[in-house]
């Protein structure tokens, strides 16, 4: 995100390619890239550590990079620029406004985007059944196959679905209360860490 | 002595030519009053004296030391950090006060004396607390700026600018974003500055206050200064029609 914002146009560009093509390319095929196509061209990647497991991490993890960066951006477009302009004016260098001033600024900004971010990702594991990845809606599945009970099964899966959002959404709701910037949430919480 | 000095400066934000060589001198203790319609310039001679933006041509000179940021070629003279050191001693008030929302009123007049001078924690939130009372917020200082009021906010953002102990104080048009009711308590904390001897630019479109406390009047209009002098002069023998006919539009 920083090198799209950049000054640099080399880093500039090279993360809007990045991001140009990890945006364009759906979660499926690159899942699929991940733990076909990597290990053919890559010998490292031939060793038994690399599970499907973990070629779904790195699958998903640069997919989301892309897109976070992206939010990121936008969040900092967000920010208004007379918030810079008043921590530059105070003497304050650019690292200093940007840890104090623009970014508990532009977290507040990225946090409903994010959260969405995250949970569409929850549903997006349910892909990694292509790269024989036993995710949530995959064992939901071959329950289904074994008993033909389709509704406990699926009923079962959505159950596990709603929790973890549940718990995301909690999060996400406690952290927007932290970034509320009122004096009253200020100084409950301060009494409750002390 | 001149604690600002402004010789021939040029500003262009492409291709509109938004200052046409200013000279403007301002001596230690004095205030100065900038007066003149929206879009004449004001606001960017301010911003060019605070060295937040980069001039095209000409210097400026705060406190004998040579301030201005010229274009060489592409390259700018300074960097960001070097200007952020040599910005200190100048404060800055802006229209729509620029708070940071996410401190309180007390912790926006602490952060940069933690963070530029190195105050510790304690010392700072002890000197912004007796800053935060000298401009009257002693009840305020655990608020956050959506919870005060437009005066308040500006209030703290003097108090905000004056806890660096600057030699200049720059407004650009402290108090065009205030409800009228609100006006005067901003005023009144300005006031009191000038009388404690503090040297002042402000730009501003309240003519009575200008009058009031300025020790000289500019206009300005299309990027230049058409003329300049005490307040009785400009208000009431206006040598110039662009003057005039500014002055009958905000009496």
């Amino acid at each position: 995100m920083l090198m799209r914002i950049g000054k640099s146009p080399i880093l500039r560009s090279i993360s809007g390619i990045y991001i140009w093509f990890f945006r364009a390319i759906p979660a499926l095929l690159l899942l699929m890239i991940f733990w076909f196509s990597i290990p053919e061209v890559f010998p490292l990647f031939r060793q038994h550590w690399y599970s499907p497991f973990i070629a779904a991490m790195l699958g998903f993890s640069v997919l989301e990079a892309a897109y976070m960066s992206e939010i990121l951006r936008a969040s900092l477009m967000g920010v208004d620029e007379g918030q810079m302009l008043a921590g530059r004016a105070l003497g304050m260098k650019p690292v200093q406004v940007m840890r104090k001033v623009t970014l508990p600024q532009l977290i507040r900004i990225a946090i409903p985007p994010t959260a969405n971010e995250y949970i569409g990702m929850i549903k997006y594991t349910s892909l990694a059944t292509v790269i024989s990845l036993q995710e949530l809606l995959t064992t939901a599945g071959n329950g289904v196959n074994k008993t033909f009970r389709y509704s406990e099964y699926y009923a079962a899966a959505a159950i596990y679905y709603l929790v973890m959002v549940s718990i995301l959404m909690y999060f996400q709701s406690r952290l927007e209360r932290k970034f509320a910037w009122i004096s009253v949430s200020g100084a409950a919480s301060k009494k409750v860490k002390k | 002595m001149n604690l600002v000095e402004v010789t021939n400066v040029h500003k262009h934000y492409g291709q509109n030519h938004i200052l046409k060589g200013v000279n403007l001198e301002v001596k230690v203790g004095e205030v100065k009053a900038i007066l003149g319609p929206s879009g004449s310039g004001k606001s960017t001679l301010l911003r060019l004296i605070a060295l937040l933006e980069p001039i095209d041509q000409g210097t400026i000179r705060v406190d004998g030391r040579m301030l201005a940021k010229r274009l060489e070629g592409d390259r700018l003279s300074h960097s960001e950090k070097e200007l952020a050191v040599m910005r200190r001693g100048i404060g800055m008030v802006f229209q729509k006060f620029n708070l940071f929302p996410h401190l309180s009123a007390i912790e926006n007049v602490a952060l940069a004396l933690t963070t530029v001078q190195g105050t510790s924690r304690q010392e700072a939130l002890d000197i912004s607390a007796e800053m935060l009372k000298s401009v009257g917020l002693s009840e305020r200082m655990k608020f956050f700026p959506s919870e005060l009021s437009g005066g308040q906010q500006q209030r703290v953002a003097i108090a905000r600018a004056l806890v660096l102990k600057p030699q200049l104080m720059l407004f650009d048009e402290p108090t065009s974003a205030l409800d009228p009711e609100l006006v005067r308590e901003v005023l009144n904390v300005i006031e009191k500055l000038a009388s404690d001897g503090m040297t002042m630019l402000i730009v501003t479109h309240e003519v009575g206050f200008a009058r009031k406390i300025a020790d000289e009047v500019v206009m300005f209009d299309e990027g230049e200064i058409v003329e300049s002098g005490t307040p009785e002069n400009i208000f009431t023998h206006a040598k110039h029609e662009r003057t005039r006919k500014f002055l009958e539009h905000v009496l």
